[in-house]
């Protein structure tokens, strides 16, 4: 007994210490965004900055730095760190609830409803809240048409609401392509493309504000049903027989997953991947227990979105769209995940 | 207790069982026997109320200790974490599992003797030590009702014998409600106070092991001749066991 005491101290203590590190690369990555770009600024007058804007917040910022680091880059930043975070842990959850490693935000068809709302938005000409609201309902509205076509006889099992959301999505997307083909191409056309795109070069303090609601309460609402993702990653009849009830808590875990999903499609386009491959990374480093692996997710993803976009803006003169860049890591890491995962389960 | 009463169930025109009534009260354990394909998962998936009833009623606790054949078999959790998820009904749904549950989860371990998988991940283990954490799981329900399904079927013999040996010490507490199905009668003898037979053609009977377990009956029920031998216990006594006409061909 002492042995198996001594070993899960010396466990928590090693998640302590995982975490602690996440946090300080978090830290670090946010830090380094700030202060990057072609005007850079150093790290302790970041400090300086964010200390004099903190003790005094009214004081409206007056040197270049100043100006640069609080109404450019530090909104910027957040937003693209709290972005990571949502979509991470929309992807793990999402993960646990269909007990594949391989299925992401996309699969639901979230992503393409949201992005034919924001598409219609920008057609008409609208930005900012209504785009937003846009993005979500037609998210929203996928979802529950995902929710309808898998709803067979009563009950919704997890293949039928793959197919569905594959058909959704594809009728979403076809949509888009509606939209993008009606555009009027010297206008609106160009900035449906580039929105979709993703980038989060238009951030600014309002934007992060419209953002927040969305994010933060489905990051909540997943961090509280952390261990109900352990209970639902069980065999639907097995979950069912220790009290759970799957068919109604996966709503739940999905609608989550929408807000977080639509309102980061309405701030910054659909930016891929980051739902697949954040959860995966977090999974070599805490495990699958969904107590550690949605926090982990949560902050590796705002490390991992906040680098990516820095290098989006950093790299070139011009900037990459950020969907570009999280693709040219994302397929990768997905192609070997995909050869992975068949790997095991050829062996057993 | 746990039972149905008059219960009916059928996939379109297929009737699996109809009218069937059995009860298992708290303190005894039953043996469900049948061939492939007769129902006896559907059975179980009833009385767990995981299969809608044509007719008929269901009688079983809000929470059942279900030990199911293939359980979390994806989990890449430590024993004991499969183990705590018995508390979950216990939990809200924004529950945790506090130290209790832990406790709970520990001491269910311990009554199967299992107390060496606590940190073994489940997804190492063999099936024998899979089907040990099963049951503490169910036990750490703590539901007065225990259903198996086919607790032996994917087990050696020496993994077979432990489950059969635990199954006869929950029994002997005489403190739950316990079903099990299976394909060996010898099973039933060594773990059962009564069997429910799921002849052919959708006839059922049930009784206690002494009147169920026969060779007429049972030869009946598998379409195979079966008869009685005696076999030398471990201590020279004599025991029984019920075996059908291929046994032993060849050593003849």
């Amino acid at each position: 007994m002492a042995a198996t005491e001594s070993g899960r101290q010396s466990l928590i203590g090693l998640r302590i210490g995982a975490f602690g590190l996440m946090v300080l690369a978090l830290i670090a990555a946010m830090l380094f965004s700030i202060g990057a770009g072609r005007f850079s600024v150093d790290v302790p007058r970041i400090g300086e900055i964010l200390l004099a804007a903190i003790l005094n917040p009214d004081a409206a910022p007056t040197q270049m730095d100043e100006r640069i680091v609080l109404l450019v880059r530090l909104p910027r930043v957040l937003l693209a760190a709290l972005s990571g975070a949502a979509l991470a842990v929309g992807g793990a959850a999402l993960q646990g609830v269909f007990r594949n490693p391989l299925v992401s935000p996309q699969v639901l068809g979230i992503s393409q409803g949201a992005a034919f709302g924001g598409a219609l938005a920008i057609l008409f000409g609208y930005s900012g809240v209504v785009l937003l609201g846009m993005a979500f309902l037609l998210g929203l509205s996928a979802l529950v048409l995902v929710g309808l076509l898998a709803r067979i006889n009563g009950r919704t099992e997890v293949i039928t609401v793959i197919l569905a959301g594959m058909i959704v999505g594809a009728l979403f997307a076809a949509l888009v392509s509606v939209v993008q083909f009606v555009a009027d191409p010297n206008t609106s056309l160009p900035a449906i493309v580039y929105w979709l795109m993703g980038s989060f070069s238009t951030a600014t303090w309002p934007r992060l504000w419209l953002a927040v609601p969305g994010m933060g309460l489905g990051l909540i609402a997943v961090w509280l049903l952390r261990y109900r993702l352990n209970l639902l990653a069980l065999e639907e009849q097995e979950a069912r027989s220790l009290g759970v009830n799957p068919d109604r808590e996966r709503w739940y875990i999905f609608t989550a997953i929408s807000l977080m999903t639509g309102t980061s499609v309405a701030v910054a386009g659909i930016i891929g991947w980051i739902g697949l491959v954040v959860p995966h990374a977090a999974r070599i480093l805490v495990g699958e227990d969904h107590r550690a692996l949605i926090p982990a997710s949560a902050l590796l993803g705002a490390a991992y979105l906040t680098l990516i976009d820095t290098m989006a803006r950093t790299l070139t003169a011009a900037e990459i769209p950020l969907g570009v860049l999280t693709a040219l890591v994302g397929a990768p890491v997905f192609g070997y995940l995909l050869r992975r995962h068949f790997k095991e389960t050829n062996r057993t | 207790m746990i039972g149905l009463e008059d219960a009916s169930v059928s996939f379109g025109a297929r009737t699996l069982f109809s009218g069937i009534s059995f009860t298992v009260p708290v303190g005894r354990s039953m043996a469900v026997l049948g061939p492939n394909g007769r129902g006896k998962t559907t059975l179980l998936r009833a009385l767990l109320g995981f299969q809608p009833l044509v007719k008929g009623r269901r009688s079983a606790p809000k929470i059942a200790g279900y030990v199911p054949q293939h359980g979390a078999s994806q989990a890449k959790l430590s024993g004991l974490d499969v183990v705590i998820m018995g508390r979950a009904a216990r939990l809200g749904l924004f529950g945790q599992p506090s130290a209790d549950d832990r406790a709970a989860a520990e001491e269910a371990l311990a009554e199967v003797g299992a107390c060496h998988l606590t940190e073994l991940r489940y997804d190492r283990m063999s099936g024998g030590q899979r089907q040990m954490v099963l049951i503490a799981r169910a036990i750490a329900t703590g539901s007065p009702a225990l259903v198996f399904d086919e607790p032996t079927s994917a087990l050696d013999l020496g993994n077979q014998s432990r489950t059969l040996e635990l199954l006869n010490m929950l029994r002997l507490r005489r403190n739950k409600a316990i079903l099990f199905t299976t394909h060996d009668p010898n099973h039933a003898l060594a773990a059962a106070d009564d069997v429910l037979l799921m002849m052919p053609e959708g006839r059922e009977m049930h009784g206690t092991v002494a009147e169920m377990l026969e060779p007429d009956k049972l030869s009946e029920l598998y379409g195979v001749a079966m008869r009685w031998v005696d076999v030398p216990g471990p201590t020279g006594e004599t025991r029984r066991a019920i075996l059908p006409a291929f046994a032993g061909i060849e050593a003849a």
